[in-house]
């Protein structure tokens, strides 16, 4: 077993990641393709930026996708500052009449199957129309309140993770020192988790960006997403142009990952060689 | 975070009563911050609203009566003439649910296809997440940061992407063709195992993270003991890592068991046409038949079976965050 450990473990490694990454390789290759049937290869005409050039004419795409931008924003900027809330009262506020149901509350959405959700906002956006007028009618306000509810509760579970990972001593010399818990939390706490903050924003401008069901429910006749429009599209079968769509959308994620990777491995080295004379 | 983001936890930490915060902070903010009601409100609030009563309303209306009207179903309580409130419930949409074979076998199916597709997630993420914790630093983050990235792409895409691999003219068919290992195409598109695979693809980071993170956490002098007394490795395997890993195991079963019992988009593009999910199947009753008391019945005949897992998921959750 030394020997099938030995060999197991990478095998699988590498079928894993070859599982992985061969189907958006492939998705991605194919977006060359001169021919409409994508995947088979027109070695005449190919490599080519046609479905580009389609992609960027098509209006209804263009326009769900400045709209899914919009959206996702204004969704990850809430949830930031929602989840930073409710992060912080559950990692420090101990115990308090109320936790045990925003603990739940934050959990929950995590798992909960998408078209139970997206079913259970909807009634309640009808109901409330009924009830009290507001949101008058289904569009950018009904997304954007379904999107926030369930992105941050990430969120919170970034700033909570990162909150009872984090040493408390400095907040705790602050109040020693007669600093008002408002002073701390500007001065010592946000500042502390503010890496965690910025990738609580970024995942709930992904998990916006690319809901399709949640979406589907709660939307109004003249507010298409961009990945409902991808839905309807691709329920039909292939299209060369979402491929290039796709290509683009991978490429921008891959460097943006890349680029914050690299920055962080920079700042942990950096504070690895501050604490290093700080310690001579 | 537990979930997305494993976090190597070496910082040595001073052990602390649990379920409570810093003692100085619970005590400052419940003698000084007035504020303090306000930054519990404000959150709560909006989950209370927009989270706990739609389930609330959902399960009214699904013991309504869907009639031809705007918003169509009929309101659960009326005033009479008298000013008497009449309170009508309907039993008769989860009669339907249980005497309906369609909504019976698709039910079943949704099961069996989360359950099946956990297993295959776990058979494959183990291994990856066994090598990862177990590979140098340098190459664990490497490692972690290309299992993180598909889950920052677009899961409709990537989703998408098996399409092309498996239709009847896709990649896979065109490859073995090419290579003379098969002569007629094979149908893979609307099967089961498109349905697995799918999952399988877009919920593996979710297996993958927890078991890494606690296999992470794992004494290597545990495993030198165990083979000090002569355990050999797939025994010590047996014996010491799989118990302690059982933790992490439970945590990435359910995040993948539990929203892949609802799921909709993934049946919906590689699926059977013959045999629909519950989720396809709750989307239909509402999108096409407009039968909402219907679709919030179904909606919690799913809630029922996913209580129990949601509710372990939870006490998993609460103990990874506050012990750390």
């Amino acid at each position: 077993m030394i020997g099938g450990r030995r060999f197991f473990v990478p095998t699988m490694l590498a079928f894993g990641f070859a599982f992985l990454y061969v189907p958006i390789l492939s998705m991605m290759f194919f977006s060359f393709n001169n021919s409409k049937l994508v995947t088979v290869w027109d070695a005449a005409h190919s490599p080519t930026l046609k479905w580009y050039g389609v992609l960027f004419h098509n209006e209804q795409i263009m326009g769900a996708a400045w709209l899914s931008i919009k959206i996702a924003t204004l969704n990850a900027c809430i949830s930031a500052v929602l989840g930073t809330l409710a992060g912080l009262v559950l990692a420090r506020f101990g115990r308090f009449r109320g936790r045990t149901l925003l603990s739940a509350m934050t959990t929950a959405p995590l798992v909960m199957p998408e078209v139970i959700t997206g079913l259970a906002m909807l009634l309640l956006f009808v109901a409330m129309e009924q009830w009290i007028g507001w949101p008058a009618g289904r569009g950018v306000t009904t997304i954007t309140i379904a999107h926030v509810t369930f992105s941050m509760a990430y969120v919170t579970v970034i700033i909570q993770s990162r909150l009872s990972n984090a040493d408390d001593s400095l907040e705790e010399a602050a109040m020693d020192l007669g600093a008002r818990p408002a002073r701390v939390f500007w001065r010592i706490t946000l500042p502390l988790i503010m890496p965690a903050v910025v990738s609580g924003w970024l995942l709930a401008f992904t998990l916006s960006w690319d809901d399709v069901v949640i979406s589907q429910f709660v939307a109004g006749p003249s507010s298409t997403t961009l990945p409902m429009v991808i839905f309807s599209k691709v329920r039909l079968g292939v299209s060369p142009d979402v491929n290039a769509l796709a290509t683009l959308m991978v490429l921008i994620v891959a460097t943006g990952v890349v680029v914050s990777a690299l920055f962080m491995h920079r700042q942990e080295q950096r504070r690895q060689r501050e604490a290093r004379l700080a310690g001579q | 975070m537990s979930v997305a983001e494993p976090q190597h936890s070496s910082r040595a930490r001073r052990p602390r009563p649990r379920g409570s915060g810093p003692l100085g902070w619970s005590a400052y903010v419940r003698e000084h911050w007035l504020g303090r009601r306000l930054v519990v409100a404000v959150p709560t609030l909006w989950l209370a609203v927009f989270f706990l009563v739609p389930f609330i309303i959902v399960f009214g209306i699904s013991f309504s009566q869907s009639v031809l009207a705007i918003p169509p179903y009929e309101p659960l309580w009326s005033w009479l003439d008298d000013r008497v409130l009449a309170l009508r419930l309907h039993l008769g949409n989860y009669d339907y649910l249980f005497t309906d074979a369609l909504y019976v076998s698709s039910y079943l199916y949704s099961v069996k296809v989360a359950a099946v597709s956990t297993l295959f997630c776990l058979l494959l993420g183990y291994p990856m997440a066994y090598g990862i914790a177990r590979a140098t630093p340098t190459a664990r983050s490497l490692l972690l940061m290309l299992i993180i990235l598909p889950f920052w792409t677009s899961f409709l895409l990537r989703v998408y992407a098996w399409i092309g691999l498996l239709k009847n003219n896709g990649v896979i068919n065109n490859v073995l063709m090419a290579l003379g290992v098969i002569h007629e195409p094979i149908t893979m598109m609307q099967t089961d195992m498109a349905v697995y695979i799918g999952i399988v693809y877009s919920y593996l980071p979710f297996m993958i993270l927890p078991l890494y993170s606690n296999l992470e956490k794992h004494d290597p002098a545990l495993l030198e003991a165990a083979a000090d007394l002569g355990a050999r490795p797939w025994k010590a395997f047996l014996r010491v890592t799989l118990p302690l890993s059982v933790p992490g195991i439970v945590a990435g079963a359910l995040l993948v068991f539990i929203p892949a019992v609802g799921e909709y988009v993934i049946p919906s593009l590689l699926g059977r046409s013959d045999q629909l999910m519950i989720g396809r199947v709750l989307s239909d009753e509402f999108f096409e038949n407009r039968d909402w008391p219907v679709a919030s019945a179904v909606a919690i005949a799913m809630l029922v079976l996913l209580v129990a897992p949601i509710l372990v998921f939870q006490r998993y959750q609460n103990r990874e965050l506050a012990h750390r």
